[in-house]
């Protein structure tokens, strides 16, 4: 494979963002060349020239090309390597709710959660209802499927990563807990088979470090009464 | 056996314009149906049960909700020989950040320019001002963002033009100053009849937000 064609992943060990577009890669049998970036240490320069706008991770190097935000990437994957694990469906109207869905797991969902376990005191009961609504809408959408694109994973199911594997991780260190079996069993159900998923699990973060950076950053929600 | 498509929209919506814009470009007829969102409608909540926004595309009975990704849907569901989106992979990608760009980091300082006041007005005009520059940095010398054709980041971005002035006088700055090739980008598009049907005058949205103002309870 010449240098053109290299695929270069410039991502954070940690990061669900950057995660999303390894685990798309690896499912698609595309081959990369992974790059740390302690984006909290020091932002690198080669980071600042490939996302000079956002000066964020992931960024995806492809053809000397750069290409920044998550779900922009997982869909230029898509739309570049189309023979093999399709990330999303041919007809237009289910593309269209894939789309969707993916949005809101990213941009609601997630954020009601983070907010919920680490938020202000003040806010943890009103933010624990948005989390609880916001996963509703996402069991109901589950329904009986496997994963969120059906047999296979798909767009959704990359988008609410957070979801199957951090969230887990993040009440266990907050204390806060949403996510139960009781509440949502599909979602429970469904976060198990992703995170056992043969290629998903080789690319998942070891949970002790991530539990360790949890605590470490945000303290246990008991030490933080006012 | 004919399309039907219903938009459920808001005059004033930058975001609902882009949806109307995509429909005109590529000649579709539709049912343009007005809402009340401070008062929404049966259907409204039954076709957008998640957010209750518009807004909300209806094809053959069937919802589409969020406005980029209506965009997208109807270049898919009608190619015709106008794509909103390139065929490269590398371009849509490209087009496809710079529309995600101007809902993430466009529309949020726009609200601290008329709604706020004092500081947080003045740092989202600061902020406003940064992102059309970037925005003006990416267009460059092109006709349109996407090059020669009309397409999906100017349809991104377009709707927010009918709002410049009443930003300009609520931040008191000259848009047209900061970025006249952006305001000559815009002069460009509103010669296309799909954008002169799709947006409201600039009068009226003017006038609109002292009103809308009053409606939400500031000032």
């Amino acid at each position: 494979m010449n240098q053109e064609e290299q695929v270069q992943v410039l991502g954070l060990w940690g990061s669900p963002f950057s995660k999303r577009v390894e685990m798309v890669l690896k499912l698609k049998g595309i081959p990369y060349e992974y790059i740390e970036e302690d984006v909290y240490v020091q932002k690198s320069p080669r980071l600042l020239k490939l996302n000079p706008i956002h000066k964020k991770v992931p960024v995806l190097v492809h053809q000397g090309k750069s290409i920044a935000e998550s779900l922009v990437i997982v869909e230029y994957i898509e739309d570049t390597w189309t023979t093999s694990y399709p990330m999303l469906p041919h007809d237009p109207y289910e593309r269209s709710m894939a789309r969707f869905w993916a949005k809101y797991a990213d941009d609601k969902v997630m954020l009601t959660l983070w907010k919920a376990c680490w938020g202000p005191e003040s806010e943890r009961e009103k933010m624990v209802e948005e989390a609880y609504d916001g996963l509703k809408y996402l069991e109901e959408e589950l329904g009986d499927k496997q994963f969120f694109g059906g047999e296979t994973i798909g767009l959704v199911d990359i988008a609410a990563d957070f979801i199957a594997y951090w969230f887990g991780i993040a009440q266990e260190a907050s204390g806060v807990m949403i996510m139960t079996a009781e509440r949502f069993p599909k979602l429970q159900r469904w976060s198990q088979n992703f995170v056992r998923n043969n290629i998903i699990k080789e690319v998942l973060p070891p949970k002790e470090k991530l539990m360790a950076l949890f605590k470490a950053q945000f303290g246990n929600n008991a030490s933080n009464e006012a | 056996m004919g399309d039907e498509v219903i938009l459920l929209d808001y005059w004033p919506s930058m975001f609902g314009m882009r949806t109307r814009v995509a429909l005109e470009e590529k000649n579709i007829k539709f049912d343009y149906r007005e809402q009340d969102l401070f008062n929404k409608s049966p259907i409204l909540l039954e076709m957008n049960p998640v957010h209750k926004k518009i807004p909300v595309l209806i094809h053959n009975g069937k919802p589409v909700c969020e406005s980029l990704i209506q965009v997208e849907y109807i270049d898919e569901t009608w190619p015709g020989d106008n794509p909103f989106l390139p065929s490269d992979p590398y371009q849509r990608a490209q087009a496809k950040f710079w529309g995600d760009f101007i809902d993430k980091k466009v529309y949020g300082p726009t609200r601290l320019i008329w709604g706020a006041k004092g500081e947080e007005q003045e740092a989202g005009t600061k902020e406003f001002i940064e992102m059309l520059k970037m925005l003006e940095s990416e267009l460059g010398d092109k006709t349109y963002f996407g090059g020669e054709t009309f397409g999906y980041v100017d349809i991104a971005l377009i709707g927010f033009y009918c709002w410049f002035d009443v930003l300009e006088k609520c931040g008191n700055f000259s848009i047209e100053a900061e970025c006249p090739k952006l305001i000559a980008w815009a002069k460009r598009c509103m010669k296309r009849e799909s954008v002169a049907k799709s947006l409201p005058d600039s009068d009226k949205i003017t006038k609109f937000v002292p009103e809308l103002k009053k409606k939400i309870g500031i000032e």
